[in-house]
């Protein structure tokens, strides 16, 4: 690696001319004081490294990342600052696997902080690290209950923050910000497919940035009421007699005719 | 003699002693916890996925809602990391950064003195609370005074602060400061020597250091347990580098150690407002805005920053794709979240009463452990 340095360390300073923070080298990078010796020591296991705004990103191969995280461990790097998941799927000009997995080390004698990343497609295990920090338990937990990205090898790989039987992964890209059946998957006796109550429903028609079309339009009006309430068409009817005082039995009428309605309904399903 | 019944409980999610709406499913034997097992998520919003469809400045008052005691350190590490991310941390003007760290004491303080009233409520001692509310309520003054409200401040801007100093507030604030210090000894008094707050507490919950880091914990239990880190000072921001302030630490890390460090703390941040106040009237009023673009758009790249929340580390990552006003991705990092997982380990074998005085000691808000 050292004699790597000098051919590569003149097109970053062409380039730093141009831009005003100087970008180093992946292998400049690399042989940062912070991370040179650790690094050395894992050969090919990282793959890429990045640096921005004074952070130092290393991109790890996905199945080698426990051997690198303890190999971290040891040089110091001992407390898992944090663990999470991005979904690169709508990201700009990204090309690559779906989802990238961030993990924030820190080191109490250096004072400073690393950024490991893995790529995974989707259905793809990661290898879980909660042998190397306890800590990574929950938060593996919760990327796998936002994302679906699974942790082969972890203990206990539930959702976390979204109740079991939740249908979808909500920080992923294709999930809608509202108007999505989050939880019929429960209650399939009760509430059709698409039927279940729905995230964040308001009834407005809202043109939120995360609603995709064909979502709104297959979730978008809610369904003939299954449990309670009257089928749309009668609610109306029964609601305009009432606030009559004068004809008293109009809306019992009303409801009269409503109520067989609604038990023919229950009953048909 | 006696059969060994073991027995699972529900604890939570609608018991007072919880804090919020955390549910513990506890295994125990007689009135000893053989297991238990944290279930959280009754309160989360989705934070990080709104936070994905509004513009950055938009998100500030979602911050507010996480650790909705503690406003004013979520939105201080909300700023700071897209200020990070925009490279204006330098262009901070001087009396902005000093209103941002009395702010961010001041909740410190406040949310302290919460935590001290319901933790001492919940093993028992009811009469704390009545003088520490007696504090907070002057605390939340000042906040209403400042920018109008008392819990959800909303109180930072990505660039600066909102609003200049009313008229007459650091006059407010020095008389704040020079009661505090008196108020704390009172509180002192009531429990610190306290013969049953003391056997409730020592010996609870020991954590040693290494189990503290592996936990990942931060904050007031991390220093309880003897380990000295304090972002304040291992990663300075604002101008806290030029400001006088000890790390208080603890021996034992059990739930007294812990005790004490958030007393002492409260103390420093009250010396931390005493040295802000002639420093602040040194600074020309109204300079409290970068120069930087109303309009948010960071380059494309991702950044992570941290501060010193009263419960820990709370980090934000945010992913920007350099094309939308939106954060393409921004996760927190929340302290208490973090903390609540240590609870199993430190709650084994001690008994029901324990795990009440315990999740005191740790200082969850549900809002932030479910975002």
């Amino acid at each position: 690696m050292s004699e790597i340095p000098p051919p590569s360390s003149t097109p970053p300073a062409a380039a730093a001319a141009s831009a005003p923070p100087p970008a180093r080298s992946v292998d400049d990078i690399k042989g940062d004081p912070l991370v040179a010796s650790t690094v050395s020591r894992l050969g090919d296991a990282v793959t890429g490294a990045k640096e921005q705004v004074g952070e130092i990103t290393l991109v790890v191969e996905r199945d080698r990342i426990v051997e690198v995280c303890r190999a971290f461990k040891d040089d110091g790097f001992v407390y898992l600052v944090d663990l999470c998941g991005v979904d690169y799927s709508k990201f700009p000009n990204h090309a690559g696997p779906r989802f990238g997995v961030a993990y924030t080390l820190y080191s109490f004698q250096k004072n400073a902080r690393v950024r490991l990343r893995v790529w995974t497609p989707e259905g793809e295990p990661v290898p879980s690290v909660t042998s190397v920090w306890k800590t990574a338990n929950w938060h593996e937990r919760e990327t796998w209950d936002m994302f679906g990205i699974t942790f082969s090898g972890h203990p206990n790989l539930e959702r976390i923050l979204m109740w079991d039987g939740f249908n979808g992964h909500p920080l992923r890209k294709d999930f809608p910000i509202r108007g999505i059946d989050t939880g019929a998957r429960i209650y399939p006796e009760v509430f059709p497919e698409g039927g279940g109550p729905k995230a964040g429903s308001t009834g407005k028609d809202v043109k939120d940035v995360n609603v995709y079309k064909s979502e709104w339009k297959r979730y978008g009006t809610w369904p003939a009421a299954q449990i309670g309430g009257g089928a749309k068409p009668a609610a109306p009817a029964a609601a305009k007699p009432a606030p009559k005082p004068v004809a008293a039995a109009a809306p019992a009428a009303a409801a009269a005719v409503a109520e067989p309605a609604e038990d023919a309904e229950e009953e048909a399903e | 003699m006696f059969d060994v019944h073991e027995m699972e409980v529900n604890f939570g999610p609608q018991h007072p002693s919880t804090h919020g709406v955390l549910r513990v499913l506890l295994k125990i034997d007689g009135e000893r916890i053989i297991e238990a097992k944290p279930i959280i998520g009754y309160l989360h919003r989705g934070t990080e996925k709104l936070f994905e469809a509004m513009a950055y400045p938009q998100c500030i008052p979602h911050t507010d809602r996480m650790d909705y005691v503690a406003a004013a350190t979520n939105n201080l590490g909300f700023v700071e990391t897209v200020e990070k991310l925009l490279g204006a941390t330098k262009l901070i003007p001087r009396r902005a950064q000093l209103m941002r760290v009395m702010l961010s004491e001041l909740q410190r303080i406040s949310s302290h003195l919460l935590w001290l009233a319901t933790h001492a409520i919940d093993i028992g001692a009811m009469t704390p609370f009545f003088y520490t509310f007696r504090e907070r309520e002057q605390i939340l003054d000042l906040f209403e005074s400042y920018c109008g409200a008392r819990l959800t401040l909303n109180c930072m801007r990505i660039g600066g602060m909102p609003d200049d100093l009313p008229h007459g507030w650091l006059d407010d604030l020095e008389a704040f400061t020079a009661k505090f210090d008196p108020a704390m000894d009172e509180y002192e008094s009531l429990l610190t020597n306290n013969r049953i707050w003391k056997k409730r507490t020592v010996g609870i919950g020991v954590l040693s250091p290494q189990d503290a880091i592996d936990w990942g914990i931060t904050g007031p239990p991390l220093r309880g347990s003897g380990v000295e880190w304090d972002l304040r000072r291992a990663q300075p921001y604002e101008c806290y580098p030029e400001l006088a302030f000890d790390i208080p630490i603890g021996k034992n890390g059990d739930t007294y150690d812990r005790y004490l460090v958030r007393m002492a703390e409260m103390r420093q941040s009250n010396s931390i407002l005493k040295q802000c106040i002639p420093l602040v009237k040194q600074t020309p009023a109204g300079d409290i805005k970068a120069k930087i673009s109303k309009v948010v758009r960071p380059p494309e790249g991702e950044a992570y920053h941290s501060i010193e929340s009263p419960k820990g580390e709370i980090g934000y990552y945010i992913v920007s794709d350099g094309k939308t006003q939106n954060a393409y991705r921004c996760h927190v990092r929340p302290p208490s979240f973090v903390n609540l997982q240590a609870l199993p380990a430190m709650c084994k074998g001690h008994l029901v009463s324990d795990l009440v005085a315990l999740i005191g000691t740790i200082d969850i808000v549900l809002g932030e452990v479910d975002r």
